[in-house]
């Protein structure tokens, strides 16, 4: 039982860490319409910006994941300005293939200025760690910060979309791109806003992934990305409380299968879940059927 | 603006890619070095004047070659000076190297001078290829490499075809010595395996024994096979095997909380140390204290950067060379490794160190010379490995086998207060 609760506890460090980063996607996607493959990698430079604060500046913590959430923010805003902009008009492959144009970019960018050694990130998160049962059960600080993050962001998120109006703007762009310009919204500033969140996020995102499993490398944000877009998908794309459901379920279903059936398959099972999942409701968990009026 | 930007992305990435041309510019360079010496060897008499013109305007470069007389022995290498392996790569670069300028110093190899030259691969195979071929533009005459073993898997099928002597400092995998044509100095993968478990058993660390490995990587699987098969034979039992892959190797927690179930005295971690640390950090998050044991990829965990050394008080792993050693060659060696290059060599620069020699050994034993074909110098130099015995860095008594194996004995060494020490 003890064990079992462990290997949940794992999945679920995990699947919060997926859950943020899927938030990310499904943002962008939910109302900019496009998959921005450079998700992970912005993650990344989150991770590095929160290191060099950390280790090489010696500022405190906190300012460290304000650091990487401004420095991720401007990123994205720049990013969004420069290489999907000029795009608003063009087909969703060609902004598909910026984005992962932007992803390589990035990671190359990384390459060259701090070198292709993997760094050891020092936890930003100093919560103490909680002992249940007797010590066989071990919760550490960074993920009770994870859970709570992932469930305070989706809050803050549902919060400003439904109350706000930069939020009903932002739904408004969702539903109808040209109904919205009509209705005097600047669908560029919404799209713009979009990403700074977003992208805030992959700061924060950042920060706990690499406290979490404090390695640092350009690679760093590939594989989460990729398996946090599957999250994203399998929670239903664009959806917000999807993405942290999709998250969660991707961590637990990682881990127990990895604890239960075998180390080797797990993400073999995890994607299998996908398809089945895909197969039975397309439009992911949580995602809205939406019927094309014709 | 727009124009502007986009002629500001022009540039950088103009920028990035001349990043890229410069090392190739300086390959072009070599290159013609060797050209230039090549020239310089079978037209002595003829074109001198030339020669001393060509020589002269690859001054900077050639100086070596246009000392020696009718030539020099290139000995190439490939390994990572770039990525997660980079380590490797550089130390098998830098005590290759200090071998080299020792040799060249004492005399070369009979009587001709020795360059050697190192391209990145990035711990991946297709550069491996690329690199092997920048080499061979270069002209090289024997290969050291490559560093690991994904890449020299993908490089012996191409030495095989060339016939050019090849003697891989580190790369474990059984397969890289299938072809005739290639040594190597370390122990094979499943030589590892069964001498962790010869070591672990005779010296009774534990016999209980849980195993975690990267089923995706042939080195890691490869090892832990072997492992499986000796353990028993040496009374071990192994409580649990876990795998991870490339493409999840940051959460261990499932792992080792079986680990911790299953009551393993000793984890085996037969992968490398970027992995293993993070290993380490969790089994201390959840609070499981085991003795660690790895193999070759462990060397380096205490040169990660910004990694706590405390994780890893305790770690032992098997490994043939420890700079702690006090006889003369060890002294000698961490000595000017320690000048050159402001840091403790590890195995691999060991390993590499040993090659060089071993060649020397060889080519001597064979009598071998520059103006002799690539192939010619395989098939000379094959029997002669064969013949040699030496006393290297890595072992006493090193000796070849028919397979290009090597055979000596087997050393551990533990990591206490942040440091090697011989385990023994």
């Amino acid at each position: 039982m003890s064990s079992f609760l462990s290997y949940l506890i794992s999945g679920i460090s995990l699947g919060s860490v997926y859950a943020i980063i899927a938030l990310g996607y499904t943002m962008v996607y939910g109302i900019a319409k496009m998959l921005n493959f450079a998700h992970g990698d912005v993650i990344m430079v989150g991770g590095y910006i929160a290191f060099i604060c950390f280790t090489e500046l010696g500022v405190p913590p906190v300012i460290c994941i304000l650091a990487a959430m401004i420095g991720c923010l401007v990123l994205g805003v720049v990013i969004e300005r420069i290489a999907y902009k000029p795009l608003r008009g063009a087909s969703s492959l060609s902004v598909l293939i910026t984005a992962i144009g932007v992803s390589y970019f990035l990671q190359n960018s990384a390459l060259i200025i701090f070198g292709a050694d993997s760094k050891t990130f020092t936890s930003l998160i100093s919560i103490p760690s909680i002992s249940l049962m007797g010590g066989d059960v071990i919760i550490s600080g960074v993920t009770i910060a994870s859970i709570i993050a992932c469930i305070v962001i989706v809050a803050a998120l549902m919060a400003f979309i439904n109350k706000t109006k930069a939020g009903q703007a932002m739904l408004a762009v969702s539903e109808d791109t040209g109904a919205a310009t009509l209705m005097g919204i600047d669908v560029n500033r919404t799209i713009a806003l979009t990403f700074a969140i977003g992208s805030a996020l992959a700061g924060i995102a950042g920060v706990l992934l690499c406290s979490a499993y404090p390695t640092l490398s350009s690679q760093t944000g590939a594989m989460p990305g990729i398996k946090a877009f599957t999250a994203a998908v399998f929670g239903g794309i664009g959806s917000i409380p999807g993405a942290m459901i999709g998250g969660m379920v991707m961590g637990i279903v990682e881990n127990l299968s990895k604890a239960y059936i075998s180390s080797q398959l797990s993400d073999a099972i995890v994607f299998a879940l996908l398809i089945v999942i895909l197969l039975v409701r397309p439009t992911g968990l949580m995602g809205k059927n939406i019927q094309e009026k014709v | 603006m727009k124009k502007f930007i986009s002629v500001a992305l022009v540039a950088a990435m103009t920028a990035s890619l001349a990043a890229c041309g410069s090392s190739s510019e300086s390959t072009d360079t070599a290159a013609e070095t060797t050209a230039a010496a090549e020239e310089a060897e079978t037209e002595a008499e003829a074109a001198e004047e030339d020669t001393e013109a060509e020589a002269d305007a690859d001054a900077e470069a050639a100086d070596e070659s246009s000392d020696a007389e009718g030539g020099v022995f290139v000995i190439g290498g490939t390994g990572p000076l770039t990525g997660g392996a980079a380590l490797y790569g550089e130390a098998v670069n830098q005590g290759a190297q200090i071998a080299v300028d020792e040799i060249n110093e004492a005399g070369g190899i009979n009587g001709y001078q020795v360059e050697w030259i190192f391209e990145d691969d990035e711990h991946d195979a297709e550069k491996a290829l690329n690199a092997y071929n920048t080499l061979k533009d270069q002209g090289i005459q024997m290969f050291v490499g490559t560093v690991t073993s994904g890449p020299c898997l993908a490089v012996v099928e191409e030495t095989a075809d060339d016939n050019m002597f090849q003697l891989t400092p580190s790369g474990t995998t059984a397969d890289i010595t299938a072809n005739p044509n290639v040594f190597r100095m370390c122990f094979s993968d499943p030589a590892q395996g069964t001498k962790s478990a010869q070591y672990i058993g005779e010296h009774g660390l534990a016999t209980k024994v849980g195993v975690i490995y990267d089923s995706s990587d042939p080195y890691s699987q490869g090892i832990y096979e072997a492992f499986d098969e000796a353990a028993p034979e040496y009374g071990i039992e192994v409580v649990a095997a876990e795998a991870f892959t490339a493409d999840s190797k940051t959460d261990f927690k499932t792992q080792i909380q079986k680990m911790k179930d299953a009551e393993a005295e000793l984890v085996f971690l037969p992968f490398y140390y970027t992995e293993a640390a993070l290993v380490l950090q969790q089994s201390k998050e959840l609070d499981y204290a085991p003795i660690f044991f790895g193999c070759d990829g462990m060397d380096g965990i205490l040169n990660l950067e910004n990694f706590d050394t405390s994780l890893a008080e305790g770690l032992m792993l098997l490994t043939p060379f420890s700079a702690d050693a006090t006889d003369d060659l060890t002294v000698n060696f961490v000595t000017k490794y320690e000048e050159a290059y402001g840091s403790t060599p590890i195995q691999f620069a060991a390993d590499a160190y040993d090659c060089i020699y071993a060649i020397k050994l060889a080519a001597e034993e064979a009598g071998i010379t520059p103006d002799m074909s690539v192939s010619d110098i395989c098939d000379a130099i094959v029997p002669a490995m064969q013949q040699i015995q030496f006393d290297g860095l890595t072992g006493a008594g090193i000796t070849f086998d028919e397979n290009g194996e090597p055979e000596k004995e087997p050393k551990a060494v533990v990591i206490e207060n942040g440091a090697y020490v011989s385990a023994d």
